[in-house]
This record gives C-alpha cells, sequence and structure tokens, in this order.
C-alpha cells in the first residue's frame, strides 16, 4: 500500500482507491475512511486532502492554497503532509 | 442559571452519537463455527427485521453520525435485500462492510453489491488448511472461500481476511498469513477467541497455551517485518492473557450500536445476556432515544456504577473497568471489574481457567458446534 518515492511538484496526487475521503458533519471535519476504520483530518489536512481530485498538480494545490489563505507561509507544511500522505497510502502519485 | 436538574452523580455531559452501526441482519448461518459469538438461543429470539425497517434504521443511524456500517449476522449473505440496504448506506453516506463466510457469494452478487456501493469485504477463514477450515465450521467450505477471496481481488475491493485463532489453529499462523499473501488482502485480522457465546461453552477445547501464544506473536512479527506497509496485521490480544483489561467497545455506548436481527438494539454484539437489563428494540423507538435515553445504554455509561477496585482507580478512564459481559460471566456480577485485570479479586478465575485448559482430559469433551440443534438444547437449559 506504501511506495517509498517522492512526490515531486509537477504529479497530480489522487485519493488512494483503498480510502474514501469525506465530510462529517457529525465531527465536523474531513475524514478517510477504510475497512473497519476512520482517520480524522485537521482543518488543515482537510482543506488540502479536498482539492486533491486527480487534476491538479501539486505545484498548483500550493498556489490554491496560499491564495486562500493569503500571509500563511504554507508551502512547506503542504509539501511535508503531502509526503506523510504518500508514505501512509492515503494518496497516489500520477504524472 | 440555577443547576437544578443536577443529581449527585449523574453525567451532565451527553455523549456523543454512535460511530460504529452493526447490523446484524440475521441469525440464519450455513457454516457452525465453533467459537461464535452470536447467543446460545439464537434460535429463540423474535422474527427478523423487515427490510423498511432495515432501512429506517440506516437513516436514523446516520444522523446519528454513525459512519462504519458493519453487515454481519449470522451470515449477512442469507438477506436477499443485501444489495438494497447496501445501495442505501451508500446513498447515505456510510462506509460500509460486509463481514461474511463467503458463502453465497457469487460473480453475479459481488458485482451487483460493488455497482451498489459496497466498500468493503472482511472474508473468514478458519485455518489455513482444508482439514481444520472444514472441521472447525463443520462445512464443506475451504474451496468456495479460496474462489470468493479470488473474487474479492478481481472486483477491486479492499479485503481484509479475519481469522479466528485458537488452540486449534494457533499453531498455524505462519501458514494463514501466507495464504494472505498470496491472497492479496490488505489487512489481516488474526482475532484471538473472545470467549463469549459459543466460544466460552467450547472454551476449555479453545484456550491456547502461553508458550502457542508466544510462537504465534513472533511469527507475525517476523513476516510483518518481512511484507512492511503492504500488509496490516492485526493480532487481536487474547485477553485471558494479560493483566489488564481490553478497553471493550471504547466505553459502554459510546461508539458502538449493534442492532440484533429481532431490532433489539446493544451497546456490544454480547450484551443481551446481561441479566436485569432491558435493551430497547428499533421496532418501538427510535435510535436517538435508544441512544441517549435508554436505560440499556445509559446504564454503564461513565463511571457511577463502578465498584472497588475500579472506581478509585487511575486507569479506569483508559479501560473503563474492561468487559462488562465478561464481568458477568466469570463473577456473576456486571458491576464488579473485568477479572482479565490482576487488580480484581476474581483474577484467579481467569488465571485457573487457563490452567484447567491444560488439563489433558479437557481435550477430550466433545467440542459444540453452533448449530440450531445445539441451540434450541441449550435454550432449554438456560432461560434467556
Amino acid at each position: 500500500m506504501t511506495t517509498e518515492s517522492a512526490l515531486t511538484l509537477g504529479d497530480v496526487p489522487t485519493i488512494s482507491n483503498k480510502f474514501r475521503l469525506q465530510y462529517e458533519q457529525a465531527q465536523s471535519a474531513w475524514v478517510l475512511l477504510y475497512p473497519e476504520g476512520m482517520v480524522k483530518l485537521s482543518a488543515t489536512a482537510g482543506e488540502i486532502m479536498r482539492r486533491i481530485d486527480g487534476k491538479i498538480t501539486v505545484d498548483a494545490l500550493v498556489a490554491e492554497l496560499e491564495a486562500a489563505f493569503p500571509g500563511a507561509a504554507l508551502r512547506q507544511d503542504v509539501l511535508d503532509f503531502l509526503q506523510e500522505a504518500h508514505g501512509r497510502g492515503w494518496i497516489a502519485s500520477g504524472r | 442559571m440555577a443547576a437544578a436538574g443536577s443529581l449527585p452523580g449523574a453525567s451532565v455531559t451527553r455523549p456523543e452519537g454512535p460511530r460504529w452501526l452493526l447490523a446484524e441482519l440475521t441469525y440464519r448461518c450455513p457454516l457452525h463455527c465453533v467459537f461464535c459469538y452470536n447467543p446460545l438461543d439464537y434460535t429463540n429470539q423474535g422474527p427478523e427485521l423487515d427490510t423498511q425497517t432495515w432501512l429506517r434504521v440506516l437513516r436514523e443511524g446516520r444522523a446519528l453520525g454513525a459512519v462504519q456500517l458493519g453487515l454481519s449476522g449470522g451470515e449477512p449473505l442469507q438477506r436477499d435485500d443485501l444489495q438494497v440496504l447496501i445501495a442505501e448506506a451508500r446513498g447515505l453516506g456510510y462506509y460500509s462492510n460486509l463481514i461474511t463466510s463467503g458463502v453465497g457469494l457469487d460473480e453475479a452478487r459481488i458485482a451487483a453489491f460493488k455497482r451498489a456501493g459496497l466498500d468493503h469485504i472482511q472474508l473468514s477463514f478458519q485455518d489455513s488448511t482444508r482439514e481444520l477450515n472444514d472441521f472447525l465450521s463443520s462445512t464443506r467450505t475451504f474451496e468456495l472461500k479460496s474462489k470468493v477471496a479470488r473474487l474479492i481481488k478481481d472486483h477491486d475491493y479492499p479485503m481484509v481476511l479475519n481469522v479466528v485463532l485458537h488452540r486449534l489453529n494457533v499453531d498455524h499462523v505462519g501458514q494463514i498469513l501466507e495464504m494472505a499473501e498470496a491472497m492479496g488482502a490488505e489487512y489481516v485480522e488474526l482475532a484471538n477467541t473472545q470467549y463469549y457465546g459459543w466460544a466460552h461453552l467450547n472454551r476449555d477445547q479453545l484456550l491456547p497455551t502461553r508458550e502457542q501464544l508466544q510462537r504465534a506473536e513472533e511469527v507475525t512479527e517476523r513476516f510483518r517485518a518481512r511484507v512492511g506497509a503492504r500488509m496490516r496485521v492485526f493480532f487481536v490480544v487474547p485477553d485471558y492473557f494479560e493483566t489488564r483489561p481490553k478497553a471493550c467497545m471504547n466505553g459502554w455506548g459510546s461508539v458502538f450500536l449493534t442492532i440484533t436481527p429481532d431490532g433489539t438494539a446493544l451497546p456490544c454484539h454480547a450484551a443481551r445476556m446481561l441479566p436485569g437489563l432491558a435493551f430497547p428494540n428499533v421496532r418501538d423507538a427510535d435510535l436517538s432515544a435508544i441512544w441517549y435515553d435508554s436505560e440499556g445504554f445509559n446504564r454503564y455509561r461513565g463511571d457511577a456504577w463502578m465498584q472497588e477496585p475500579c472506581r478509585t482507580c487511575p486507569e479506569k478512564a483508559k479501560d473503563f473497568g474492561g468487559c462488562r459481559c465478561q464481568a458477568y460471566l466469570l463473577t456473576g456480577d456486571a458491576t464488579q471489574a473485568d477479572p482479565v485485570c490482576d487488580l480484581s479479586p476474581h483474577h484467579h478465575r481467569v488465571i485457573e481457567a487457563v490452567q484447567r485448559a491444560r488439563e489433558p482430559g479437557r481435550q477430550a469433551q466433545p467440542i459444540v458446534f453452533r448449530d440450531d440443534r445445539n441451540a434450541r438444547r441449550l435454550s432449554a437449559k438456560t432461560p434467556a
């Protein structure tokens, strides 16, 4: 379920087909669902993950988040999170 | 504001809604597993809920915040409305888990479930060998299960392979893990038997030895190290060999809601055995009233019900005193500490059970298969 290779800015990530991402009203949070389990995402992680649509590149994703949350130095945090999400098998990379 | 409504000892915080809804759709099952957790008197329960009632239960559960849905039993494939329930579950936003023996799953049905939105299939095996699988379930199902495992992967479902472990198969853990790997399972649950229902009845024959468990854990660790993150292997702790109880259900009425085939709502799938507790039925009340207001769900919430040593124990926030059903089964009193805990004055009962299972003569007793004939015989002996 895990791949070791690093994500690059040109990659187009997708939500892994082993997980389902959805917003949970009852928990006011985005969650990742998998067999008999759930990861509740932080607000920041939710903002990143919900933008992953199989079309947007990593680079464009960072730009969009920087536009949505002006003034915050997000780039490194977003890249670190995506790398972690990739390592955990939540997202897959495509080119 | 005057705190007029607050009573001493009464919980003032409303619990959160359930996250897990376990729909036990039927007690009918083509298998006869000796470790089944279903009640011994399952033939004595009321008629199964109809489709419309299950659809209402799904809607009410989702409105309360349940997000994981277990479709279980018995064997849920015995219900011919399963596809309708799956479709409704997907429409409502559940992540649906079909928990099955595989008996009754064919190419057409598995494809239809996929279209309806089923997320995951948990397939049970009793062992890595045909002989023991077929003996433990009292059926010839090994080949069929192997075929179903291929269907699950062909249709691109995530697969959990579940094997209940006990004395008779725990030495095969290495082969079981290799079988799971060859089948392409993403997850393996090595679920050491929990001693309720039929498993409790067969406890002397099923309890492994400590040495067997240690070897099984070592084999599991080596396997994990080899496969890395490709597969996740859960080794469900055999609590009779522990000194602290499991945090059963993550606390009574905390995240877990079971609906039995006849519509009884339970905080865990074994809770119906507890005497003096009337559990509500979905035919008579909606799930919100059941979850928040019923006596059955409120009885062991919080810690006001606890006795010593739990009441003043700093670990009570972590393990909630363990399992109420196990306390009742082993001490006759559901408000006792779970005797798995070595602080319990009844811990010796667990130690004695483990020792007794080592006595050679114990293995000679006939093992009791879960079937209708035995259920009727047993329910005649033990009033429900």
